[in-house]
C-alpha cells in the first residue's frame, strides 16, 4: 500500500482511505461552514449542529476543544478544517503554531528562516 | 488553429487575495511576492492570449469527498467564485470558452482520460488568486478561462507521470482546435508548504528550486517522482506541484525559460512564480 511508504514522514498524516472513512461526518460538517449561515448556526448551537452532522465522541472532543491535531487524528482533512478554524478568526499561521506547539511569532520567526 | 503560446505556474496561496483586497502590494511583507510579477504582465501585454487553461486544485468548495474527480474539466460559459469560510472576498464571475472545453474534453477521452466534465463550477482561491496576480486589471481582462481541476485532497492522487501526460494531451487538444485562439496554459498552486499536523511550516528551498530548474528541459526526471517522494520533499501540500507537471507538459514546442521568481515565506508557503515560452517548433529547422 502506498500507505506505508507516508507512514515514516514524521508528523504527517496521509488523508488516504482509512481516514476518508473515520472523518466522514466530521469533514461533512467542515465543508458546510463555506456557508455564512451555516457558521452562524454553529456559533448559535454547537452542540445541536455536531449532533446534526452526527459527529462521534471523539470528533465532538476535538471540535469542542478546538485541537487541529485531535481533529485531524479523528479522521478531519485539512482544507475543511480550516473552514473550521476560520470561525474563530483563525489563519494557517495560527493553525500551524497550535500544530507545532509553538507561539504565533515563533513559528512565523520558522518560515522566514526557511528562506535562508 | 489555436496555438500553445506559453506557460505560467504561480503559487495560489489565499492570503494573496486579501492582500490584493486591501492594496497591501507595496507593503514590505508583500512587496517581495508582488515584484516578480509585472515580468509576465509585460508578456501576456505582448501576446494578448484569448483564452487560459488553469489548472488547479480545488479546496472543498465545489468539489466535496461525497463526489471526488480526480480530474476534472470545466465547460460553462460562466464561473462563479464564492464565500471560502475563512474570510477571502468573493471576487466576479469568469467567462468561459465552452465550445474550446468541450473539445478539450472530447480530445481526453478519446486520449484515454475519463475526465470528469463541468457544466457548473464554482472556481476557489486556486483559480481566482493566479487570475488577480496575472490580470490585475479586470477592467481589461477579457481572456475567457477553461478551468482544469486535480485531486490533491483524497489520495490516492494521481501521479507525477500521470498528471504530466494530461498535460501532454491536454497540448495535443488545444493544438488540434480549428477556431485561431492564443492559448496561454496555467499552472496554480506550491511550492513547498505543510498546513497540517507537527510537521506544519516545513518549507524546502534546495527542492523548490531544483524543481524549477528542472521543470524547463527537464521535465521528465520530475514526473518520475512518487507522491510520497512529494510529500517527504515539499511538503504534504507540496504535491500541488502536480499542476505544474501538467502545465509543461501541455507545452509541445520548443520551451524556453523568459521569467522566474522565488520567496519565502508568505503565509505557511514558498511562493514561486515561472514564465515559459511555447515556440512551434518549425520542421523547416530540423530538416532544411
Amino acid at each position: 500500500m502506498a500507505h506505508k511508504h507516508t507512514k515514516n514522514i514524521p508528523g504527517t498524516t496521509i488523508f488516504d482511505a482509512a481516514q476518508a472513512m473515520k472523518g466522514y461526518a466530521l469533514n461533512r460538517m467542515c465543508y458546510s461552514f463555506n456557508s455564512a449561515e451555516n457558521r452562524s448556526a454553529f456559533l448559535q448551537d454547537e452542540n445541536a449542529y455536531c449532533a446534526r452532522y452526527g459527529l462521534n465522541a471523539q470528533q465532538r472532543e476535538a471540535i469542542r476543544k478546538r485541537d487541529v491535531l485531535a481533529l485531524i487524528e479523528a479522521g478531519g482533512n485539512i482544507y475543511y478544517l480550516a473552514k473550521f478554524a476560520g470561525i474563530f478568526g483563525l489563519n494557517v499561521q495560527d493553525v500551524g503554531a497550535q500544530q507545532t506547539g509553538m507561539s504565533v511569532d515563533a513559528f512565523k520567526a520558522k518560515l522566514r528562516a526557511a528562506g535562508g | 488553429m489555436a496555438i500553445i503560446l506559453g506557460g505560467i505556474a504561480t503559487s495560489h496561496i489565499p492570503a494573496i487575495g486579501n492582500a490584493i483586497a486591501r492594496g497591501q502590494q507595496q507593503d514590505p511583507y508583500w512587496k517581495p511576492l508582488f515584484d516578480g510579477y509585472p515580468r509576465v504582465h509585460g508578456w501576456l501585454a505582448d501576446v494578448k492570449p484569448d483564452v487560459a487553461v488553469v489548472i488547479y486544485n480545488d479546496h472543498g468548495l465545489n468539489f466535496f469527498l461525497d463526489k471526488l474527480p480526480t480530474f476534472a474539466v470545466g465547460a460553462a460559459f460562466e464561473y462563479q467564485n464564492e464565500d471560502e469560510g475563512w474570510g477571502l472576498s468573493p471576487v466576479s464571475p469568469f467567462p468561459g470558452e465552452p465550445r474550446l472545453s468541450w473539445h478539450i474534453i472530447e480530445s481526453l477521452v478519446a486520449d484515454g482520460f475519463d475526465i470528469t466534465t463541468c457544466q457548473e463550477m464554482r472556481v476557489d482561491h486556486g483559480f481566482t488568486v493566479p487570475m488577480s496576480l496575472l490580470w490585475p486589471d479586470r477592467s481589461e481582462h477579457a481572456v475567457r478561462t477553461i478551468p482544469v481541476s486535480i485531486n490533491t485532497v483524497q489520495h490516492p492522487l494521481p501521479t507525477p507521470a500521470r498528471c504530466y501526460r494530461l498535460g501532454k494531451a491536454i497540448g495535443r487538444a488545444i493544438e488540434s482546435y480549428d477556431e485561431d485562439l492564443g492559448v496561454v496554459v496555467i499552472a496554480t498552486g506550491g511550492l513547498s508548504h505543510q498546513l497540517d499536523g507537527e510537521r506544519a511550516g516545513f518549507i524546502n528551498r534546495q527542492f523548490d528550486l531544483m524543481c524549477m530548474k528542472k521543470i524547463v528541459a527537464h521535465p521528465q526526471s520530475l514526473a518520475r517522482l512518487s507522491i510520497p517522494d512529494l510529500v517527504r520533499q515539499a511538503g504534504a501540500q507540496g504535491v500541488e506541484f502536480l499542476m505544474w507537471l501538467a502545465m509543461r507538459g501541455a507545452l509541445t514546442g520548443r520551451v524556453s525559460k523568459l521569467h522566474s521568481h522565488y520567496h519565502i515565506p508568505i503565509s505557511n508557503t514558498a511562493a514561486g512564480l515561472l514564465l515559459l515560452e511555447n515556440a512551434a517548433v518549425d520542421a523547416t529547422m530540423i530538416f532544411p
